[in-house]
């Protein structure tokens, strides 16, 4: 099998090129994340992220024929060769497949992806009902490994200021969240021409996301309840 | 000067309904123009100036163009926070956008309320 890797050495390298590599296999069941282990075996100066293999920690997100995914549950049958591998786009390059989450992380940490709640804690739990619980559905599944932010034209052209799919659908995770008291400053906060409103709903982010969750459904209902208490 | 990112205008949510329903606004009209249209076939100018003599139609039109206006301005403004990232560039080709947007508008009411 073909790979076409993007490799770039900050050190030793002026600017990224194209790099080609040999596989003598079948691609079976085998998913890519397996390729590019034996690829590393064969020439180990390739730099990639890595963990779980399995699809839940999102470490080796990367961006595989043109769109962004996961190595290790994207199955090698599925892809035409020459399978192209870049970095994640509109991130910086830290070195081959490897980028600075810095900027992603730090939109995710501005929405405040924690509950608030000022009531003294219970003696057990805060209590939901099922219903309530089935809110956060398609939500809490979320594993950051920034596909759908980094497949946003938005966040290219505005990393700094246009919080992303991923930060915005853990947004509307909390202010689902029936537990949650800050309902009406975190919409205070997102209501924003850029923090939120630079989402123009292509649903890249849908399209990108390899848990199947739905970052513009969940925008559509935080601009529905800013409608809400707006009109 | 302090040059770090700022954010948090606390306005948005207005453009992005004015946008849904400018465009709402205008696909009736063109729904309902087209239908006037087809039903006046063949159209002669005689046809034209009696349609465009009724004061329902010209409320209409007017309307028409205002959501095109609105719709314009909040697209425009978009493009422009996308791409256009000097903020006094963006700025004065906003002013622009919407001085012209403004002209247009003036100068459509002569065009539809004229004789």
């Amino acid at each position: 099998m073909r790979f076409s890797i993007y490799r770039f050495d900050p050190d030793a390298d002026a600017s990224p090129h194209m790099k080609d590599y040999e596989l003598a296999l079948e691609a079976g069941d085998m998913m890519l994340l397996d390729a590019l282990i034996l690829i590393k075996a064969q020439d180990d100066s390739l730099s990639l992220r890595k963990s779980c293999r399995e699809g839940v920690c999102g470490s080796d997100a990367m961006n595989i024929n043109g769109k962004n995914g996961l190595a290790c549950i994207t199955p090698l049958s599925s892809l035409k060769e020459p399978i192209e591998l870049r970095p994640l786009p509109g991130l910086p390059v830290i070195r081959d497949l490897v980028v600075d989450m810095e900027p992603f992380f730090k939109q995710y940490r501005s929405i405040k992806p924690y509950l608030i709640n000022n009531d003294p804690p219970p003696e057990t739990e805060r209590l939901q009902s099922p219903q309530e619980r089935a809110e956060l559905d398609g939500l809490y599944e979320c594993i950051l490994c920034a596909c759908c932010t980094t497949s946003c034209p938005s966040f290219w052209w505005n990393p700094e200021k246009f919080v992303g799919p991923a930060g915005l659908l853990q947004a509307w995770r909390f202010i689902a969240d029936t537990r949650d008291q800050a309902t009406s400053e975190r919409l205070d906060d997102l209501e924003d021409p850029y923090r939120l409103f630079r989402c123009h709903g292509i649903m890249n982010c849908v399209d990108a996301c390899p848990k199947g969750l739905n970052p513009t459904e969940a925008i559509g209902k935080i601009k529905g309840m800013m409608v809400r208490r707006t009109v | 000067m302090v040059k770090r990112t700022v954010v948090g205008a606390h306005y948005g949510i207005l453009g992005w309904l004015v946008q849904r329903i400018s465009a709402a606004v205008m696909a009736l009209f063109i729904l309902l123009f087209l239908m006037v249209l087809l039903d006046h076939h063949p159209l002669s100018y005689d046809i034209w100036k009696t349609l465009f003599s009724q004061i329902w139609l010209r409320i209409g039109v007017q309307l028409f163009l205002i959501g095109l206006f609105l719709h314009a301005w909040v697209g425009m403004r978009d493009i422009l926070m996308d791409y256009v990232h000097s903020t006094g560039t963006r700025l004065l080709l906003q002013v622009l956008v919407l001085v012209s947007l403004s002209a247009y508008a003036i100068w459509s009411i002569r065009i539809v309320w004229g004789n």
